[in-house]
């Protein structure tokens, strides 16, 4: 595999959300417009790459036995990090998202590429894994954010469109399933024809 | 490429008491650089939501008093050059559909109401969040009005209020932390 | 060779085709059908037809370029999701709304999990609670065939009894208070109360819920088994406070109860398929029917209960299995 095909496939092929259907807690939580799942996503992306350049570094030193809870640590790090940025100087975004940003320590996404990936991959190959899968991520959530605020709210980017609110229900949870259904269906349409 | 550290006890302890020590390092130097930012943000945060309900000022002096319900509001005495221009209340309900609301209210001196902005709600998208001034103008019924004669409930309820359409509960809350603003702005004005 | 066509489960023979029963089922429907248009005039045949209409089209188009099936369009079952779903908004819904219903109707509740037979829930319910929370205002200001209540003689529209009598009860009202502004029980038979398209006639419903027991079209247990349990459960509730709580027939009058317990929990698709199943299945629907009136957030909880009876159909069907032929029936089979 290389170095491209490391970085798309976190895109299409293994998208975190709409393939491997990781990290579903933000994703369904906080997608009710697009520039909080960009927000999300771009998060997220931050914590992946730091982490899995950190835990690729140490994957060596680190004994088996103990790893996991020193990734949960470097992770955990990396998030309180970012949230301690976003509160100075993004505290709008910060409000929206909420306690969403504090779980992102226990997003499935992070942990997971940290043990199937960078623990086992040269810090380079880590980086360009985690910014692929991290945009990917990203690039899912500001999919289903997009769509939802469409339907729900008539706008995007908080840019209205539409005077009013449309469909309410797509700004609420179950429409949160819904569109994520959808999309993931058309998601499998497309790649079962390409 | 290198040997994989053992796993034994010494490799183990050293281990994590390294990685959280220079976490701890990490964090509390992230801490400090970000601390004075937030601290300046939450300000702005503030500053911006008295300004959005009183006209200019220069300096805020802040009041805390006790209200009718055996809670406290914070009371902020705005002035310019010296003389008063009016009062804006951070005031709140516990009767929302969601759960808590707060409010800002500002006030001019003889008790007329300049202003209002909404500082957190949870009430439901498209209906009880029609309270806040982005989604429709519900809010503005109030600028102007003074409380003493201009009844803070509901018409269904016999007050002056034009309620939310499908939303009378959020509409009754943003009445109740009005009408609690204003008692307690009233009953500290002399003092 | 012949190729014959499988439909969806459950493979248990009767002399019933489905096109049969979905006429039935229309047939049963039209009492209510002229209720609505008698008190609703225009707007309920406007209605009724975008309604019926779209869901015909939607199915059609689905089918044909989606799906690439054979077209199930003359069956029957989109006609009578589309007069269902008329029947559950209010009749002054805005056009383009009843044509979204239409489309979650077929295409979200029915297409996407394969076409009649295969859907988990009752694809009229699901448009109307997707309608519900869509558009919650236009969803709940029911147009008044007559005065609802005497208080608001003036408005055009209006709360449904239930709504008004849950609103009251906010505002420290009791129940015999709040009753005194509402019409008497034999206007609620006839259709005299504010409400969704189908829903506000008890009497054409009841006519219609005959009418397919007599014609075998649905069986009594799912539809008995909801009404007693809402009768015993509201009551108890109102022997234990009768200022707090509504005296069971109101209950069993108003709001959608009587159209769903015949016309939608009994769905062949998404109901169960022993009479045991079935009693268990109208009991959940009628307890969370009153847990919804009495504590919900919504004064009406009908349509909640049936999606969410509908959810458990599965598991209820793996508990009460059909007798399998030839074993004894007082076995009791531990499988």
């Amino acid at each position: 595999m290389n170095q491209l095909q490391n970085f798309t496939k976190g895109f299409v092929k293994e998208n975190p959300v709409f393939v491997l259907v990781l990290g579903m807690c933000p994703t369904l939580g906080v997608t009710s417009t697009a520039i909080n799942g960009l927000g999300m996503g771009l998060a997220t992306t931050f914590v992946l790459v730091m982490s899995n350049i950190v835990v690729s570094i140490v994957r060596n030193v680190i004994p088996d036995k103990v790893r996991i809870p020193a990734f949960i640590v470097i992770i955990a790090s990396f998030v309180t990090i970012v949230e301690l940025l976003m509160q100075a100087y993004t505290p709008a975004l910060f409000e929206s998202l909420g306690i969403f940003i504090p779980l992102i320590v226990v997003n499935c996404i992070v942990l997971g590429r940290a043990e199937a990936f960078a623990s086992k991959n040269p810090v380079g190959s880590s980086l360009i894994d985690g910014l692929g899968m991290g945009l990917g991520f990203a690039f899912a959530l500001t999919l289903l954010g997009s769509v939802r605020e469409l339907l729900g709210s008539g706008a995007i980017f908080g840019l209205n469109l539409i005077k009013g609110d449309l469909m309410l229900v797509f700004v609420l949870a179950p429409g949160a399933f819904i569109a994520l259904g959808y999309l993931i269906a058309i998601m499998n349409r497309l790649s079962k024809t390409s | 490429m290198a040997s994989k550290t053992e796993s034994n006890f010494k490799n183990m302890v050293l281990t994590l008491f390294l990685v959280t020590g220079i976490a701890a390092l990490a964090l509390g130097g992230v801490y400090s650089l970000t601390k004075e930012p937030i601290a300046i943000a939450r300000q702005k945060k503030l500053e911006a939501a008295i300004k959005a309900v009183l006209p200019d000022f220069d300096t805020i002096v802040k009041k805390k008093v006790p209200d009718p319900d055996g809670d406290s509001l914070i009371l902020y005495n705005a002035e310019k050059g010296g003389s008063p221009t009016g009062v804006a209340v951070k005031t709140y309900s516990n009767k929302g559909f969601g759960g808590t609301i707060d409010i800002m209210v500002g006030f001019t001196e003889d008790g007329t109401i300049t202003n209002t902005t909404v500082l957190s709600q949870k009430e439901t998208p498209g209906l009880g969040d029609k309270m806040k001034k982005s989604k429709s103008n519900f809010s503005e019924q109030f600028i102007g009005k003074d409380p003493a004669n201009f009844k803070l409930k509901v018409k269904k309820d016999g007050g002056d209020v034009d309620a939310i359409t499908a939303a009378t509960i959020s509409s009754r809350a943003f009445c109740d932390a009005l009408q609690r603003a204003y008692d307690t702005y009233k009953e500290n004005q002399d003092k | 060779m012949t190729m014959f066509t499988i439909a969806g489960s459950p493979h248990i023979h009767g002399d019933n085709s489905t096109k049969k029963i979905m006429y039935g089922v229309v047939i049963a429907m039209i009492p209510a059908m002229l209720v609505s248009i008698y008190y609703f005039g225009f707007n309920a045949v406007r209605v009724l037809l975008l309604a019926t209409v779209s869901s015909l089209f939607f199915e059609w188009v689905i089918q044909k370029y989606l799906i690439k099936g054979p077209l199930t369009i003359t069956d029957g079952s989109a006609l009578v999701t589309g007069v269902l779903l008329a029947f559950n908004v209010p009749t002054n819904l805005p056009g383009w709304m009843v044509v979204i219903g239409a489309l979650v109707a077929i295409g979200m509740a029915k297409m996407s999990f394969g076409g009649l037979g295969k859907n988990v829930f009752n694809p009229a319910l699901v448009a109307r609670v997707f309608l519900l929370i869509s558009f919650p205002v236009q969803m709940t200001s029911w147009p008044k065939p007559i005065s609802i209540t005497k208080s608001f003689v003036d408005v055009i529209t209006g709360p449904t009894p239930l709504g008004f009598i849950k609103e009251g009860l906010g505002t420290g009202k009791t129940v015999s208070q709040l009753q005194a502004e509402l019409p008497g029980y034999f206007d609620y038979l006839i259709g005299r109360m504010g409400g969704s398209m189908g829903e506000v006639s008890a009497a054409a419903l009841i006519l219609g819920g005959i009418y397919m027991l007599w014609h075998k079209i649905i069986t009594w247990e799912i539809p008995v088994s909801i009404l007693v349990t809402v009768f015993t459960f509201s009551g108890i509730m109102w022997l234990i406070n009768p200022k707090m709580y509504v005296d069971p027939v109101f209950e069993l009058l108003t709001g959608g109860l009587l159209l769903g317990a015949f016309f939608m929990a009994t769905d062949m698709v998404t109901s169960p398929m022993t009479r045991g199943g079935q009693l268990l299945f109208g009991f959940g629907i009628g307890l969370i029917t009153i847990l919804i009136r009495i504590w919900g957030a919504f004064p009406e909880g009908v349509s909640f209960a049936i999606l969410l009876m509908n959810a458990a159909v599965p598991l209820i069907n793996r508990g009460f299995k059909p007798r399998r032929f030839g074993t004894n029936p007082g076995v009791v089979m531990n499988n």
